[in-house]
């Protein structure tokens, strides 16, 4: 695990890698992240701590503990995944495991944004879809295939198409997925929208 | 889509653009931080050469991390120290204002900006905390957010977001006596499920709603995100403005009247459009407490545990789950479960009112033994209220432990944290798997009157029958 960790940077449309299934509904970012290992001052180290109470409890047999899910890079989940705390540590976590995409039923809406501001592209499939991939995967490994012009996912013998907000998809096509820039470009409009809001006026006692 | 409501409105005024992909660029108009989700905003901040563009529209305090027996500094806990620390580098290098411990208001985020009139009607709020919908209770339109949006805050003081829509939840009659704000969140949770929320904002109203004081309706609107709603709203009323009346940040002398006459103007008009309405009866809800590993799983204190049939297909896989890390049967009651461990605190009730009600529950009573009880109030003027009106004595006399205020319990993320499998009887916001600091430790979650009446009893009891005359 000597590698440094590289974050995403500028523009993608493909997004190859072997998947890994978490199965199970409401997994929430305490569970992806234990609020102890929020004491820190950067996101450096987290990679190593993702689901650490749920890997404790499953000794050596939680998928991303299993030798056969080495090295995968899309995270195979089912509804509402990553519900609660708004802590960046979760998707933080996870891509410093090494996940780079989620294809999931339904993901919580902050922990969506947060991938999307990081760089993990999160997909929704209908259930019957995300079961059959991971009946798939209980027999074999699966490498997919994404194309997010297209919005599909393939593998040898699968194909799905995928969901995704049409503004993140356009963000990572773009390259824009990291807001910063983008929302300073409009800096008069901000400081015209500060001198215009009713309670900044009433406000200076 | 959504017209005219108290959303739309604030929504609006707060655009700043399209922003290419498709998205809104919104202006925030109160942004919050605390110790835990901004050191690497400021980080990034740093890597990117850029400042913060307006200062004086963010506001820090210390909530998470710090211990609630000795606040002494440096803390014991280097890391914890490590935070609060970066914390006042940060804000001192940034010019922001920050409410460190013994100011006299630092406390859990969600109790100091209403407490000190920073949370206002018609604002945007937004702050690296998923209970930022607290401040909904005011009529603001406030989230969570995540780090990166904490530095696009910190940056420009927009972030670029989806409109949500809006969920009207209508909320018929009244309470009965010995039911609270808790309890009718916990059930309109449970009515509507855990995911419903998603991409909406829930709009509270109705005549039970009317009826809350204040910080009731902060103990609704903070669980919105409990629900899927990273928002949830209140319409202002009079309720709402003689709260804020004279608070430190409230508006003052001419300006008062401006703004409560601006206020008065943002409530969604009577032919205001929502995306969806749902609709209960509050005089139907009893003392609720959750019973699994999500607070969409709860019951009221008379039913019994649901088994596999009574529950939805698509919540049997999580259901199953619960019965199995609660060690809980189906069919099995509530009421009686024996208890370890008693908390009240939290951004969800850890306000005075909370404390007043769990003292009053206490009087004359004595905590069961080899029952741990804290009470952590939310905030320093929360502490400082109580002990003015005696209630500190009254914890302390009935066997709590009175506490330093800060998230404590809630979260585990100081020494406050459960043993092994021990069952907790929480006025808390989260019963997940391992949320109070054990991997195993299993939370039930209830109103603060209901902590106090399990303390007495050492088992989950109704505390209806404490408060019979």
């Amino acid at each position: 695990m000597s590698i440094k960790f590289k974050p995403p940077i500028g523009k993608f449309s493909r997004l190859n890698g072997k998947c890994i299934s978490l199965v199970g509904d409401d997994i929430d970012t305490d569970r992806i992240i234990p609020a102890r290992f929020l004491k820190c001052i950067d996101f450096d180290s987290l990679g190593k701590s993702v689901f650490d109470d749920d890997r404790r409890t499953l000794k050596g047999n939680h998928p991303f503990d299993l030798e056969i899910n080495k090295g995968a890079s899309i995270l195979i989940v089912n509804s509402n995944f990553g519900c609660g705390s708004s802590r960046e540590h979760a998707p933080q976590a996870l891509m410093r495991w090494g996940i780079k995409a989620i294809i999931g039923e339904s993901f919580a809406d902050i922990f969506y944004s947060n991938c999307i501001a990081i760089g993990v592209p999160c997909f929704t499939l209908p259930k019957e879809s995300i079961k059959k991939i991971q009946q798939y995967l209980d027999i074999k490994n699966l490498f997919l295939e994404i194309d997010l012009l297209k919005s599909t996912a393939k593998a040898e013998d699968l194909k799905f198409n995928l969901e995704i907000k049409e503004t993140s998809k356009k963000m990572f096509l773009s390259g824009e997925w990291d807001a910063t820039s983008k929302l300073l470009e409009n800096m008069d409009l901000i400081e015209n929208k500060l001198n215009d809001l009713p309670y900044i006026k009433f406000n200076i006692n | 889509m959504s017209k005219d409501t108290l959303f739309d409105k604030v929504w609006d005024l707060h655009k700043v653009a399209n922003l290419p992909g498709g998205s809104d660029q919104i202006f925030i108009g109160l942004h919050l931080i605390h110790e835990v989700t901004s050191p690497q905003a400021f980080g990034a901040l740093k890597d990117k050469n850029l400042k913060v563009k307006f200062p004086q529209r963010t506001v820090a305090t210390v909530d998470h991390i710090v211990p609630t027996d000795n606040q002494s500094r440096p803390f014991k806990d280097n890391l914890a120290e490590q935070m609060i620390d970066t914390l006042e580098k940060n804000c001192i290098d940034h010019k922001i204002k920050f409410f460190n411990i013994g100011s006299g208001n630092q406390g859990i985020v969600h109790v100091v900006a209403p407490e000190l009139g920073l949370t206002q009607p018609g604002m945007t709020i937004a702050c690296g905390d998923s209970h930022t919908s607290t401040h909904g209770a005011f009529g603001s339109i406030a989230f969570g957010i995540g780090t990166s949006q904490v530095r696009d805050v910190l940056a420009s003081q927009t972030i670029a977001m989806n409109k949500l829509k809006v969920r009207q939840i209508w909320c018929e009659n009244k309470l009965a006596n010995g039911i609270y704000a808790k309890d009718l969140v916990l059930h309109i949770i449970n009515q509507l499920g855990v995911k419903a929320g998603v991409g909406y904002a829930y709009e509270f109203a109705g005549p039970a709603i009317s009826a809350l004081s204040m910080e009731e309706r902060m103990t609704i609107c903070n669980m919105s995100i409990e629900g899927g709603a990273r928002c949830g709203y209140i319409n202002p009323d009079e309720k709402t403005f003689s709260y804020m009346k004279d608070k430190l940040c409230s508006p003052q002398n001419k300006n008062w009247e401006k703004a409560v006459k601006w206020w008065k103007s943002l409530k969604s008009t009577d032919n205001c459009i929502y995306d969806d309405v749902f609709k209960l009866d509050a005089s139907q809800v009893e003392p609720t407490i959750t019973w699994g590993i999500t607070p969409g799983q709860s019951i009221g204190i008379n039913q019994k545990i649901p088994s596999l049939n009574n529950i939805h297909p698509n919540d049997q896989f999580i259901a199953r789950e619960a019965y199995e890390y609660m060690g809980f049967k189906p069919g099995q009651s509530i009421k009686n479960t024996p208890i370890n461990v008693c908390f009240i605190g939290s951004c969800t009730n850890g306000r005075i009112s909370d404390l007043r009600v769990a003292a009053q529950v206490l009087e004359r009573h004595k905590v069961a033994k080899n029952i741990k009880a804290i009470v952590v109030p939310g905030s320093e003027k929360v502490a400082k209220e109580a002990k003015e009106e005696g209630l500190d004595k009254i914890f302390i006399k009935a066997g709590f432990q009175w506490r330093e205020p800060g998230c404590s319990m809630c979260l585990a993320m100081n020494s406050d944290k459960l043993i092994g499998n021990q069952v907790s009887a929480s006025s808390s916001n989260r019963n997940f798997k391992g949320r109070q600091g054990s991997p195993n430790g299993r939370t039930l979650l209830m109103s603060p009157a209901m902590v106090a009446a399990a303390s007495i009893t050492g088992k989950v009891s109704d505390v209806r029958d404490f408060i019979k005359k």
